[in-house]
């Protein structure tokens, strides 16, 4: 299914500028003239706000303005971004403040505003502002938010439970009464935060005379911001612009509208000046969206071979002091569990806490990667209670190819069926499997022992929803100079969103690459849009590319037949002109459109409609479900508790692969992530809500020499929900690893019966668990 | 503060603050914005810089203290409309993805093979563990470094230091 420009590996139309140094990252924007804002954030985790003295940084030459919420409150039509997804689960609404007013919930809550010429001021007369606080109890744990004696994220609210929900089908506790084995564990969860190298940030500007805010800002939905802006600002939606420049990495939080978003448009215009913030690293890990503690209590009821027959429980879920989101992080967490193996019966309930931390929202995997890992272990802890392979036990439940497309017994978050529509999830186990040399393994492991060495293998699967709808639109137009203009309410932000849609174009309309240029993220370009998340892009903005492109192509044919006096079925496309075939009679692109541009008072051409523009929204409304497996290896020191990937093998199908570079490429950061997920990254906060982790020297990124081997493996069954066959990619990496990797750590440590329940694990609680476990072996020998 | 510098072959007088650091300095009084900021602490490399012929992290230097010196930045490194050997190699390799923290691997590499032209895979990886990068997984980009060698070589050999 290759064509000249599709499933082949072309120059990427991203790289030129940013290789050169020439990308237009959103704080490479100057604008002439333009002030820069700071924040002053809370310092504590929760408090009262019994005044904030503005005196003597407004007093600061240099400092143009100074706002805390009181100034702001006249010109908004609300102050309160209710952004939560619909969802009926919701037991109290949280909505954040564009800044805090009496109360602050977390520690890197805004509170005030500076603008002055620029950061270094801003930031002096920022640290000259005074907040009187009066501290009050802080809740940081999700494990006692919950007790009736816990204090209150919100001063005022009845309790800390923000939304509850379940998922469940089929009868699952008459599943539990008559299973021949249940079993019973806690598990606790925890993932960082997206630690995109670019931060948030933007800049705006409102033109007085024709009373446009125009904003270039760090989003992975602009068209989201762009109503929010309307909403706040009272402004209507053709004088709102929000325009994404070059992202530096989303991952995620970046598709969550933020205060300062909404502070800083707001303030550029009141101030009738251009402003800009630019979030530093420190305030990443203050104020930018994270995903965090998950505890499960789940129960598993199975039978003597291993079929799993039913599984429950609850889940508890750190959502943070606010919703900026809403329920779909826990929402995917449940819903990940049940999809890769036969699960007759299932009852996860949810309950979402409160507490004051920073505002929880996806981060790449979004969810995911915690319901698999609870279903991955539970399935290697069955296989170890039965003397079952842990690979023969998955084999045993996982959804089998001849099912395909199988319905499972529950919706979306949207309610759309979850039908699993393609893929052969035993064959990609087995192809991991058999590149892993999971079967002489066995021996290598029982050398490495003999020399002291513990290493160990891991597998897990995983089956991801991908593509969620219900569209992207995509406009194909031809320009005065014979180019294909595309643009779509896409975003880019470093999956080459911009490639993808010109390879797509490009089949139908020449193959000439360098005649495609893309606009991304630009609320100007279409009307309508909704941006990158949820492994999307491919699959919608695609699709409308693919459907625009084919409209285009025809019409061009149809004009050119007329234009040369050909029959349509005589003439190609090539690069951009239309040409008869197996001759030099030709017409350009150009040529045509001002054929059907049409002359004052002349008829067009043959009647044909005016104009050479195609807008596409391809509706799509069910999943595509992408799925792979991954094995690792890994070497455990057992006195340091350091613990070495050596290699991951991951199989992976994501339907038809558009350009193999990037599809690999976007594999293997999902797997660093997930390495990092499982092993390294830890956003901690103290028992007061104080956050402890707030620089790369704290918080650990997987760096180069962290890298394992990698193998992929590409499956690639084509699904039948878009034209081009294609599902998403972005997020699967991170899926399986943390699963994967600590079912290895733990194979690794079997000598000494270690059993892990959480994810990440360091090296000293690694070091803790191996001495517990030796301990007790002691104990039972002695 | 007046300071003269050599930037990117050319000799540049620049008036800073004295407490402006010199990725500040590059990126808002000269608009040599390929050198990006990726947390001001000096760990995530992405303000990588070639200060006299040494990759240097900019955000944990003052301009001032830049005075006098010759300074390599990522537009510094293509010849005219040709990319550079590793430039070429990035892109080869699909060893950007957002292209945030590239400017810094660059520079970084580009001291390196500079300096060591024969340098290994393991060198290649230890000295970029310095840069991270959340995108690619590291792999592209050590692929195009050790792909990238070779120019390195070739130059070294026909201009001897
Ligand atoms: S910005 Fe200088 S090391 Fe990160
Ligand atoms: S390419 Fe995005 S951070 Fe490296």
């Amino acid at each position: 299914m290759t064509g000249k420009t599709i499933g082949v590996s072309v120059p990427r139309l991203e790289d030129l500028p940013l290789v050169r140094g020439a990308g237009r990252f959103v704080d490479d924007i100057h604008l002439p003239g333009a002030w820069e804002a700071a924040f002053v954030r809370s310092t504590h985790a929760h408090a009262l706000i019994k005044h904030v003295d503005t005196a003597a940084a407004l007093a600061l030459p240099g400092v143009y303005g100074v706002f805390v919420l009181a100034d702001l409150l006249p010109h908004v039509a609300t102050h309160l971004l209710a952004v939560g997804l619909p969802s009926p689960s919701y037991r109290q609404i949280v909505d954040r403040p564009i800044l805090a007013g009496e109360e602050v919930v977390y520690a890197g809550e805004p509170i005030a505003v500076v603008i002055a010429d620029n950061r270094y001021i801003a930031e002096d007369a920022a640290g000259l502002i005074e907040v009187d606080y009066e501290p009050l109890p802080a809740v940081s744990d999700i494990r006692n938010a919950l007790d009736e004696a816990a204090p209150r994220t919100h001063r005022n609210a009845p309790h800390n439970l923000v939304a509850e929900m379940q998922l469940a089908f089929g009868d699952v506790d008459a599943a539990f009464a008559s299973a021949p084995r249940t079993r019973s564990e806690q598990f606790f969860l925890h993932r960082g935060g997206s630690h995109s190298m670019e931060g948030r940030g933007l800049i705006a500007y409102f033109d007085k005379i024709d009373g446009i805010l125009t904003t270039y800002n760090s989003t992975q939905t602009p068209h989201a911001a762009k109503r929010l802006l309307c909403d706040i600002l009272r402004l209507e939606d053709d004088k709102v612009r929000v325009i994404t420049p070059d992202l530096g990495g989303g991952f995620g939080p970046k598709l969550v509208f933020y205060q300062e978003e909404a502070v800083v448009c707001l303030a550029a215009k009141l101030l009738g000046n251009p402003v800009k913030w630019i979030e530093d690293r420190r305030e990443h890990f203050i104020s930018s969206a994270q995903e965090r503690d998950q505890r499960w209590d789940v129960e598993i009821a199975y039978d003597h071979d291993g079929l799993i027959l039913g599984v429950r429980g609850l889940v508890l879920h750190d959502h943070g002091a606010y919703t900026a989101r809403g329920v779909n992080v826990p929402y995917g967490s449940l819903s990940a569990l049940p999809l890769a193996y036969e699960v007759p019966t299932y009852r996860m309930g949810v309950k979402l806490v409160l507490t004051n931390t920073v505002p929880v929202a996806p981060v790449r995997g979004a969810g995911q990667p915690q319901g698999i890992f609870v279903i991955e272990r539970l399935l290697d802890m069955m296989a170890d209670e039965l003397g079952l392979d842990r690979a023969e036990i998955r084999r045993r439940n996982l959804v089998p190819a001849e099912q395909m497309p199988r319905t499972k017994p529950f919706v979306t978050r949207g309610g759309i069926k979850v039908v699993m529509d393609s893929g052969d999830y035993p064959a990609s186990q087995q192809q991991a499997l058999d590149r892993a040399d999971w079967d002489g393994f066995h021996n290598r492991q029982a050398a490495a022992r003999t020399d002291g060495r513990y290493v160990g293998l891991g597998v897990a699967n995983y089956v991801e929803g991908t593509g969620r709808g219900p569209y992207e639109p995509v406009t194909v137009r031809i320009t005065n100079a014979g180019k294909v203009q595309v643009s779509s309410g896409a975003v880019a932000m470093g999956q080459s969103t911009k490639t993808m849609l010109a390879q797509i174009v490009a089949d139908q309309l020449g193959h000439d690459m360098d005649n495609i240029a893309v606009t991304t993220g630009d609320t100007a370009a279409t009307t309508l849009g909704f941006g990158g998340f949820n492994s999307r892009q491919t699959v919608l903005a695609g699709s409308s590319a693919h459907a625009a492109a084919i409209k285009m192509h025809d019409k061009l044919i149809k004009v050119s037949s007329v234009l040369l006096e050909v029959a349509e079925e005589d003439l190609e496309i090539y690069g951009n002109r239309v040409r008869v075939k197996g001759s030099d009679a030709e017409v350009s692109f150009a040529a045509i459109l001002q054929a059907v541009s049409g002359i004052p008072g002349f008829r067009l051409p043959d009647n044909i409609s005016p104009g050479l523009e195609f807008t596409e929204q391809v509706v799509i409304d069910p999943m595509t479900y992408a799925s792979g497996s991954a094995v690792a290896e890994v070497e455990v020191d057992i006195d340091t508790g350091h613990v070495a990937v050596h290699r991951i093998v991951f199989a992976h199908d994501c339907g038809r692969v558009l350009h193999p570079q990037i599809v690999d490429g976007q594999v293997l950061g999902g797997i660093m992530h997930g390495l990092g997920n499982a092993l390294f990254e830890r956003m901690i906060y103290d028992e007061n809500g104080q956050p402890i982790t707030t620089t790369f020297a704290d918080y650990l990124l997987a760096g180069a020499d962290e890298t394992p081997n990698m193998e992929l493996i590409h499956l690639s069954a084509p699904t039948p929900l878009n034209a081009l066959g294609i599902k998403g990619v972005g997020e699967s990496g991170v899926l399986p690893i943390p699963a994967a990797v600590i079912s290895a750590v733990e194979n690794a440590l079997s000598p000494f019966g270690v059993k892990i329940t959480q994810a990440p694990i360091s090296p000293p609680e690694l070091v803790a668990l191996i001495v517990a476990a030796r301990n007790r072996q002691s104990v039972t020998a002695s | 503060m007046n300071i003269t510098l050599s930037i990117n072959g050319a000799r540049i007088e620049v008036d800073v603050p004295p407490r402006m650091t010199l990725c500040d300095a590059l990126r808002q009084k000269l608009q040599l914005t390929g050198t990006h900021i990726g947390c001001e602490h000096g760990v995530c490399g992405a303000c990588t810089i070639i200060v006299n012929g040494r990759a240097v992290r900019s955000c944990l230097m003052l301009a001032v203290q830049a005075s006098g010196a010759t300074i390599t930045t990522v537009e510094g490194l293509a010849h005219g409309d040709d990319l550079s050997p590793l430039q070429a190699a990035f892109r080869r390799h699909h060893a950007l993805q957002c292209g945030f923290c590239t400017p810094g691997m660059l520079t970084t590499l580009h001291a390196l093979l500079t300096e060591e032209p024969y340098a290994s895979e393991e060198r290649i990886r230890d000295v970029i563990t310095g840069n991270l990068c959340r995108c690619t997984g590291y792999i592209p980009i050590v692929e195009a470094a050790l792909d990238a060698r070779e120019a390195y070589q070739r130059s070294r050999e026909s201009a001897p230091l």
